[in-house]
């Protein structure tokens, strides 16, 4: 597996994505290329192509969505390829760094499969949770559902794949694992990933000053608590956040 | 004047959607809206606006209404029954609801999702531009009974009654589908097997997307199963660890780790959402270029309806409350008289 925090200097592969849509992925497909992903996002949005209506930035790939009747898509690959080639800088946005701190709690009726997931990652599960809470991560994508962040990478060991079948649903704010990356669910939801802890922070509020709580670069740490503790942080507080607190790093 | 339009009785899933918010994938918002799009376009059509309007998506039941102001509204989608009091409402078409008088919705005849489109906004639902309900995300919430809509006092335009006759679309069929990013984790047999293979709508389909069933194996992809999770298309037909084909529609998630074998055209979708259980749907593969010599733009889509919509014009003697039209600003030439049915 590609080191997941190293720049690919391959060139992307192009394809259709719906009609309006062409997706520019960095690798084969297997293994995240945020920075690679983050850095011609940012590319293409700054270089404001006509007839280019989206661009956003995933794990591996960036989706350019066009307006057909302004852009044909042999056209918008031709100035993607252009965006491409041109020298831009390989650092990430100048933005200063943001950490959060987000209380969890793990196992239990808060994480049914913590046990199961620790295991496939080779550790007990006191160990799993010590492991988690102790590694920062990034955010490396933002979606599936609004504001919803892809966190990661944890270490190697984490490495484990999807289930085969679907958890018909798992309730908002449980925490899931699988491909060295974890997801905070901002909706009750169907899922593939392992559940291994729940968090009363909501990563989408409609009435909230800040909607989508988090963005993509954002650095992002889980903190140990109790079921109860995540419970009262539910209902006490109307932001959504669920006790979690944001410092700006320089 | 502000108009309150009652709802009496709601069946299930009853929401107010548009077309929905467009441009939000960066932040994980799927677009949203009519699962219907076309309906949206064909009730904005119908009611003489040029910008479509808002529209109560009806998912099976249908419901009972009541107004305190004259409000104009289209039927569009699968096909209901209808009636203003004790008369019958032709579908594909618009009417007047009187204060006082009672519209009810009710009786699948053919299709998924009914539309009772207004020319009038919504007002209050408003979010990022629309006023689409997405219930995935909780954005907000189906209608109930006893619960209220209060449009906005704008002019409700083009008084004639109007309708027009739907290309058919309610009774599944062909869906054209284009190559996706991940088409080429499908092995040419298992390709060929898919557009061979004759699918029905699963009873847990919702505003999410369609679940498919049927007979014989899943589609399984034949190379890596995890591949990275990457954007999601709207038409996209995924493809979960069993292999289960689960076709990505107006709430659909923005990001996803199954594999999709391809993406519907968007001139299938309404198709797609409309087939009813018991309807066979057929995939055909089209390539990207000819997917994209068959893309017309919502604008358009509108434009067309518009030249197809044609007066009705009933018999006097079954109009109720004939002494409320305006009859005069009604009248035409005659020649394009029509039954009411």
């Amino acid at each position: 597996m590609t080191d997941a925090n190293t720049i690919c200097d391959g060139p992307p592969n192009f394809f259709p994505l719906g009609q309006d849509g062409v997706l520019v992925r960095f690798g084969d497909g297997f293994a995240a290329q945020p920075d690679a992903a983050r850095a011609f996002g940012a590319a293409v949005s700054g270089a404001n192509l006509e007839g280019v209506s989206e661009v956003a930035t995933s794990l591996a790939s960036v989706l350019v969505r066009f307006t057909p009747w302004v852009i044909s898509r042999e056209d918008v690959i031709r100035r993607l390829q252009t965006v491409l080639e041109a020298p831009r800088k390989r650092g990430l946005a100048d933005n200063p760094t943001r950490l959060w701190t987000i209380p969890a709690s793990f196992g239990g009726d808060d994480g049914p499969q913590l046990n199961e997931a620790a295991a496939l990652a080779g550790l007990s599960p006191e160990d799993a949770i010590a492991d988690i809470t102790a590694t920062e991560v990034s955010v490396l994508a933002i979606g599936f559902a609004p504001g919803q962040p892809y966190l990661g990478h944890l270490h190697q060991g984490w490495d484990m794949p999807r289930q085969q079948a679907l958890t018909r649903k798992v309730p908002a704010g449980s925490l899931v694992v699988a491909l060295r990356q974890m997801v905070v669910f901002a909706n009750p939801s169907p899922t593939g990933w392992r559940w291994i802890g729940s968090c009363a922070f909501a990563p989408f509020k409609t009435d909230r000053a800040e909607p989508f709580a988090l963005r993509v670069g954002d650095r992002v740490r889980f903190a140990q608590t109790d079921a109860a503790t995540i419970s009262d942080l539910r209902v006490g507080q109307t932001d959504g956040l669920g006790g979690a607190t944001c410092v700006v790093q320089p | 004047m502000k108009t309150t339009l009652t709802v009496v009785s709601a069946g299930p899933l009853m929401t107010v959607q548009d077309l929905g918010r467009p441009g939000h994938t960066g932040v994980g918002l799927s677009r949203g809206g009519a699962m219907d799009r076309l309906a949206v376009l064909e009730g904005a059509a119908l009611l003489g606006l040029t910008v479509p309007g808002h529209a109560i998506e009806m998912a099976g039941g249908g419901g009972t209404f009541r107004t305190d102001q004259p409000l104009r509204f289209a039927l569009t989608g699968a096909r209901m029954a209808a009636r203003i009091d004790d008369a019958p409402l032709r579908w594909n078409a618009t009417h007047i609801l009187h204060p006082g008088e009672v519209l009810r919705i009710g009786g699948m005849q053919a299709g998924t999702y009914g539309y009772l489109c207004f020319a009038l906004h919504v007002l209050g639902n408003d979010w990022l531009g629309s006023a689409a309900t997405h219930l995935s995300v909780g954005i907000g919430q189906a209608l109930t009974s006893g619960g209220t809509l209060t449009f906005g006092d704008a002019q409700q335009p083009d008084v004639l009654q109007r309708c027009f006759d739907p290309d058919e679309r309610l009774s599944g069929g062909h869906l054209r589908i284009m190559p996706g990013p991940q088409t080429q984790m499908f092995d040419e047999a298992t390709l060929s097997r898919f557009i061979e293979t004759s699918f029905q709508r699963n009873a847990q389909s919702n505003r999410t997307g369609l679940l498919l069933d049927n007979a014989g194996e899943g589609f399984r992809p034949s190379g890596g199963t995890n591949p990275m999770s990457d954007f999601i298309a709207c038409g996209d037909v995924q493809m979960t660890g069993e292999g289960t084909p689960f076709v990505l529609l107006a709430e659909c998630q923005t990001i996803g780790g199954y594999p999709r074998i391809g993406t519907i055209i968007a001139a299938d979708l309404p198709r797609a959402a409309q087939t009813p259980a018991a309807a066979p749907m057929r995939f055909v593969w089209v390539t990207a270029a000819e997917a994209d010599t068959l893309f017309k733009s919502e604008a358009q889509l509108l434009a067309d309806l518009r030249a197809k919509v044609r007066p009705l014009v009933r018999n006097p003697a079954d109009i109720h409350d004939l002494l409320s039209y305006q009859l005069i600003s009604g009248m035409t030439a005659g020649d394009e008289l029509e039954p009411m049915q």
